[in-house]
């Protein structure tokens, strides 16, 4: 409805790869997160510390790794809303397990499982139901958490095997977390997915248009499966890691956080309706976020109002640029 | 006789019927019409809402925001409540109103003249709105006897036997069953969802009518805000929180298209019926709450799985039949 009548201006050159890079959204946002450390760094004397920093980091890595399977999801036209509670139910599992005796490599793979049990049964009412994601997760998104009401009501597991504390408060060397070591690895994992293999283009085939990736003999299908499978795995993974750092199991854990996960991709460059979208903006959106959190959380801003900033976030990386291109239409007019 | 009672509804009607039978069953109590008007007030607010979404959802929206903007609301009309004792209630009401509906047009706005997704929109609003609430209240809670005895005796003051809850739900019931069938905006509504592209041809602007939809349905979420707060004579951050995931799940079980153009009004009020009547059986019948978001999760994937199948147009699909001839 708005592209009917304008007029386009087709370059007699491309941009040289140096321009588009430095105009790119990545970059931009790259700018933002220097800013943001910048502006950080003169608001509290605090922040200019290793260690402060180091735990900061605790703020978005479990979220990142969530977002980069969401990343893909979402660049192929779908969304999993239900990842919190996928790591409630995983969560109250090991709870449950560790209560008859799991030790924590069990714990560990039970987390895992029950992440890609979660991600399996969505993907099977959305590729094998042929069933609108949104509402799919939206249901799991209740029914995954309810299961973990029904398991634990208002009670809670503590008293995890302290070995297994070491995903969530360990440290490989100095300040450098497991968790920092997990993200690091995961991003490279994803970023190699998306940008350097077969499966990765097929993702942005299925985003940009199902129908012509289908008939150019993309398992559409099939790959939405995986991605779901993929989501949860990584629900599963975040859902040790959340454990294992509080070392205990609520109902109520992370809720919430599938919307700051969305959030962080949007902010990514990724574009909500599929199709376009990288794993280093993702990345970089995490670093954004999590240094704004913890900029504020310093300033002694309650979270409530943190989650504000957010949600302006969502909205404003969406809304800028649009208002942007119309101002610029307006002045080609 | 089938063109007045549609398929759909009547087998969700009859869903209910069963399982109010069955409950009856163990606790003859539960049908009594003094408890059966009980269940219907407390699912007041619920079929409110979900009349709200429907609208937008027909449109080929969604509006996560409805919870956070139904709390806000409340919270304001509380606190000014608490400020002017003396302010009547139909002020309040309007004041409820017109908040609510403002936040909607935030909503609106944003889909309409920028064309962002509704799910990230209100997404985004539905955290903003819960923290503008904890910055106006500071976090502090409104309790019953800091309200006026006016204010938090309305909704529950009996007329005719029913609670004024009950007949508001009943006359927004009536008024969108006529505003949807016999208005131009109901009917633009059906036909921006069905088909935005048609629409554009017959003369109706897709983006105005959404945004409109989403004005619906913040103001009647600012009017529930009103009912909600001086119903359970309480005011405080986290209240009605993850409601709207309840009133989407309303919808859907209702049988209104996640997609746009098909539902009904008699739909969504039988949705949010069998969710009231899921939430009141349970402790008739010793099921632990907690059972209740599984359930309402589990009813929202039957009910779209149901749908879905039923509502599958029977299309020649080529690649499939290529696929079976080798």
């Amino acid at each position: 409805m708005t592209d009917t009548t304008t007029t386009r201006h087709i370059p007699d050159r491309l941009n040289s790869r140096a321009v588009r890079i430095f105009k790119s959204w990545e970059a931009l946002l790259l700018a933002v997160a220097i800013a943001i450390f910048v502006v950080n760094s003169f608001a509290s004397p605090y922040f200019l510390n290793a260690w402060n920093l180091s735990d900061a980091t605790f703020n978005f890595t479990e979220k990142a790794m969530i977002a980069f399977a969401m990343a893909l999801l979402i660049i192929s036209g779908e969304i999993d809303l239900s990842v919190a509670s996928i790591i409630a139910l995983a969560s109250t599992a090991m709870g449950l397990a560790m209560q008859h005796g799991a030790g924590t490599p069990e714990l560990v793979l039970i987390g895992l499982t029950v992440g890609l049990l979660c991600g399996a049964f969505n993907g099977v009412f959305v590729t094998f139901f042929g069933l609108p994601s949104i509402v799919v997760t939206i249901g799991t998104m209740s029914l995954f958490r309810g299961i973990s009401y029904i398991i634990l009501g208002d009670g809670s597991f503590s008293g995890y095997p302290s070995s297994f504390s070491w995903f969530g408060q360990g440290y490989i060397y100095w300040v450098f977390t497991v968790e920092m070591l997990l993200f690091v690895i995961i991003a490279v994992i994803y970023a190699v997915l998306l940008h350097k293999t077969n499966f990765g283009r097929a993702v942005y085939a299925i985003g940009n248009n199902p129908t012509g990736a289908l008939f150019s003999g993309i398992r559409v299908q099939r790959v939405k499966f995986i991605l779901f499978l993929l989501t949860g795995l990584m629900s599963g993974v975040a859902a040790v890691c959340l454990t294992s750092r509080l070392g205990s199991t609520r109902p109520s854990i992370a809720s919430g956080m599938e919307l700051e996960v969305v959030t962080m991709v949007v902010l990514g460059g990724v574009n909500i309706l599929g199709g376009s979208g990288t794993i280093p903006g993702v990345v970089i959106a995490a670093f954004v976020m999590g240094l704004v959190t913890f900029g504020l959380g310093l300033l002694n801003v309650p979270g409530i109002v943190m989650s504000i900033f957010i949600g302006l976030l969502l909205i404003g990386v969406i809304a800028l640029p649009r208002l942007w291109a119309m101002a610029a239409a307006r002045r080609n007019a | 006789m089938m063109r007045f009672i549609p398929v759909r509804e009547a087998i969700l009607g009859s869903a209910i019927l069963i399982l109010i039978i069955l409950v009856a069953s163990r606790f003859a109590g539960f049908v009594a019409p003094s408890n059966l008007a009980n269940v219907f007030n407390d699912t007041a607010p619920l079929i409110i809402l979900a009349l709200g979404q429907m609208v937008v959802i027909l449109t080929r929206c969604i509006d996560l925001s409805v919870a956070a903007n139904l709390a806000l609301t409340g919270m304001a009309v509380a606190m000014i409540n608490v400020a002017m004792p003396g302010l009547p209630i139909p002020v309040i009401i309007a004041i409820a109103v017109l908040m609510g509906g403002i936040m909607g047009a935030i909503n609106g706005v944003l889909v309409w003249k920028l064309s962002i997704p509704p799910i990230v929109v209100t997404l985004g609003t539905m955290t903003i709105f819960r923290g503008i609430i904890f910055l106006i209240s500071d976090g502090k809670w409104v309790n019953s006897h800091e309200m006026s005895a006016a204010f938090t005796g309305f909704p529950r003051a009996v007329l005719l036997g029913l609670p004024v809850l009950s007949w508001i739900a009943i006359i927004t019931v009536i008024t969108f069953g006529i505003m949807m069938a016999r208005t131009q905006f109901g009917r633009s509504i059906f036909a921006v969802g069905g088909n935005p592209h048609a629409a554009v041809y017959t003369g109706i602007n897709v983006g105005k009518t959404q945004f409109w939809a989403f004005v619906v349905s913040g103001a009647l979420a600012g009017l529930t805000g009103y009912l909600w707060v001086a119903r359970y004579a309480v005011a405080y951050v986290d209240i009605a929180g993850g409601f709207e995931l309840e009133v989407v799940a309303a919808c859907v079980i209702g049988g209104i298209s996640i997609a746009g153009g098909i539902g009904s009004v008699g739909g969504a009020v039988l949705g949010a019926i069998f969710l009231g009547v899921v939430k009141n059986a349970l402790p008739v019948v010793n099921i632990s709450p907690f059972w209740q978001l599984a359930i309402s999760g589990s009813a929202i994937l039957i009910a779209v799985a149901f749908n879905a199948r039923s509502g599958r147009t029977k299309g020649r699909i080529i690649l499939k039949s290529a696929e079976a001839t080798q």
